[in-house]
């Protein structure tokens, strides 16, 4: 299992801010989420390792947290918010379009492995709702139009 | 980036640095930055707490407990390690404030953990901020790295003969792990399950030593008070209730926005001058005064002052500052759902109240507002939540059933209008099949 330089100087980092080692894996395993993909059995069975965790405390942690997923996703995971603030600004129409712009449901990912689509919670988008994040990008005061233009910019690139 | 809104109404402390480019370290010193901490450095750490504590600074969270108050529970003696830990995993729904903060004055948050941790004789402190503000957090590390360059944290602070270590963390998306103790456990490199308390974390806290725990924005608003004074800060709210609040205005207003207001602001002016009042020219229903686990207040509730004691005289709380307002093309029913299926899904599983709780109410409010509802379920919505209440082990349960009560006490006719196969009264045909029945 390989990560990147710049992924071993933050782990190396990280692991000196803390007593416990183990305090370290929230952070880390969605580092490496980021540059994998997704967590496969490689990278949990690397980051338990130098960690001194077992495999099965590492999946305890990452079925907990709504952001670490162990199935791949699209080049770009689109979620939309669709609670309270952003429900009460078309964030369900929002998320009705997408499905249909895109040809995809809650969680389902595009045959070209371009896009994937999640319905979340709040995101902190709530004054300029409704809003969107596509990986760790935010988009807001959206409409259906301006979500078309936001997914055709990611496509070209 | 979120974008910036102004009011003339606003009182602007906490937000004075945003937009002024003090991310950038020598922009933040030119506008008063890290005086706060040189000031603290040369001062008893009883009379550091004593000046929060005089200051009438709370929990900007959305508990409101007294900062100096909590930081005076911290032993001054302690075989481990003392610990300050700003919380900044924002995800109550309506609020987006601490994300303005670390977007434009991150140092300020630093300062403040640096202040904490003089007043209460620690030597380390950790930034928590959720996963999905990886840009505030990419913001926060070079803030940190800047501040380590100069001097200002690390050993020897300021040739003060005080060290001091800040580092920063992030979360992977869980709105529990707000809640201080699920907090830690997070940190820890756990699942965010709430510990039991007591003892409290201002005695047994990370790693088993004595933590401090608090919000984003109150840590912002320290720096604020060593320079401006106790008595300065108090008398910009109401007795009890020093300073201003960030409020984050959304939903169905004119002019949504993060704006900085006196605590005790009138909520009617809020949505009416600051807000610009309600969206196509509709008239206001019901408004959710600080982020969804507070209850809901109706039209004709709103004449009322926004600080901690006045809204729980109120019925309802302060809460985080999300002020949610709803206009009367809403269907409440829908949007009750809408905050269950949230705490649903929030739910860490462990207490039986909660876990059971809010999944039954999630799937009869999802059948309810289908259309297949009987008369029972409405009494049975409130009796649940009623049932929840102060049984588990966090606030999270209480988060849950106190706006389900609060909407059934107050919009049971729409409860009723629901009744007998009806479709939702507020509903384009068809479009209630939007809402999933099991997500």
């Amino acid at each position: 299992m390989k990560f990147s330089d710049q992924f071993e100087a933050r782990f190396a980092d990280m692991l000196t801010h803390y007593p416990t080692k183990r305090s370290v894996l929230v952070p880390t395993l969605l580092y490496a989420q980021d540059e994998v993909g997704y967590l496969n059995h490689d990278v949990i069975h690397e980051i338990a390792q130098r960690l001194d965790l077992t495999e099965l405390e590492v999946h305890n942690v990452i079925s907990y947290y709504s952001m670490l997923t162990t199935k791949p996703r699209g080049k770009f995971n689109v979620q939309v918010c669709t609670n309270i603030a952003c429900m009460l600004r078309g964030g369900e129409e929002l998320l009705d379009h997408c499905k249909t712009k895109l040809g995809i449901g809650h969680k389902g990912t595009t045959p070209d492995g371009m896009f994937s689509l999640e319905e979340v919670e709040c995101i902190g988008g709530c004054s300029w709702a409704p809003a969107v994040q596509v990986n760790y990008d935010f988009h807001e005061n959206l409409t259906a139009e301006k979500m078309d233009e936001v997914l055709d910019g990611y496509k070209r690139n | 980036m979120a974008s910036l809104v102004s009011h003339p109404d606003e009182v602007k402390v906490v937000s004075k640095r945003f937009g002024k480019g003090a991310t950038d370290i020598d922009r933040y010193l030119e506008l008063d930055g890290y005086k706060a901490v040189q000031k603290a450095l040369g001062m008893q750490p009883d009379a550091i707490v004593n000046l929060v504590k005089d200051s009438g600074l709370r929990g900007r969270g959305g508990a409101g407990f007294n900062t100096g108050m909590k930081w005076s529970f911290v032993p001054k003696q302690s075989p481990k390690p003392k610990y300050i830990l700003c919380n900044g995993d924002e995800s109550e729904p309506g609020t987006c404030k601490d994300r303005l903060i670390f977007e434009h004055d991150p140092h300020s948050v630093i300062e403040g953990v640096v202040i904490a941790g003089i007043a209460t004789g620690s030597h380390a402190g950790y930034i928590y901020i959720r996963g999905e503000y990886r840009y505030l957090l990419e913001i926060m590390q070079k803030a940190i790295k800047d501040a380590y360059a100069r001097g200002f944290l690390g050993k020897n602070i300021f040739g003060s003969g005080y060290d001091f270590e800040v580092y920063w963390h992030g979360g992977a998306g869980a709105y529990e792990v707000g809640e201080e103790s699920a907090l830690m456990e997070s940190l820890e490199g756990k699942r965010g399950i709430p510990r039991i308390r007591p003892p409290f974390p201002a005695v047994v806290g990370l790693w088993g030593g004595p933590t401090v725990i608090n919000n984003a924005e109150t840590l912002a608003s320290v720096p604020h008070i060593l320079l401006g004074g106790a008595e300065w800060f108090a008398k910009l709210g109401p007795p009890k209730n020093g300073g201003t609040r960030l409020f984050c205005l959304s939903g169905h207003l004119n002019h949504p926005g993060v704006y900085e207001l006196p605590m005790g602001y009138n909520l009617k002016k809020m949505i009416y001058d600051v807000g610009g009042g309600i969206s196509n020219g509709r008239e206001l229903k019901a408004v959710v005064p600080g982020g969804s686990s507070c209850p809901v207040l109706t039209a004709s509730e709103i004449d009322v002052s926004m600080d901690f004691d006045s809204m729980m005289k109120a019925g309802t709380m302060l809460g985080s500052g999300g002020v949610v307002v709803v206009d009367d093309t809403t269907c409440m029913v829908k949007f009750a759902l809408r905050i269950m299926k949230f705490y649903q899904h929030e739910s860490c599983g462990w207490c039986i109240p909660c876990r059971e709780g809010t999944d039954w109410l999630k799937k009869t409010l999802t059948r309810f507002h289908h259309g297949g509802g009987v008369k029972k379920d409405i009494d049975n919505i409130q009796y649940l939540s009623e049932n929840m209440l102060g049984r588990t082990f966090c606030p999270l349960g209480d988060a849950a059933a106190m706006p389900m009560i609060s909407i059934v006490k107050r919009f049971r006719k729409e409860f009723e209008d629901h009744l007998e196969g009806r479709p939702c009264p507020f509903e384009k045909a068809g479009a209630a099949e939007r809402v999933p029945v099991l997500a």
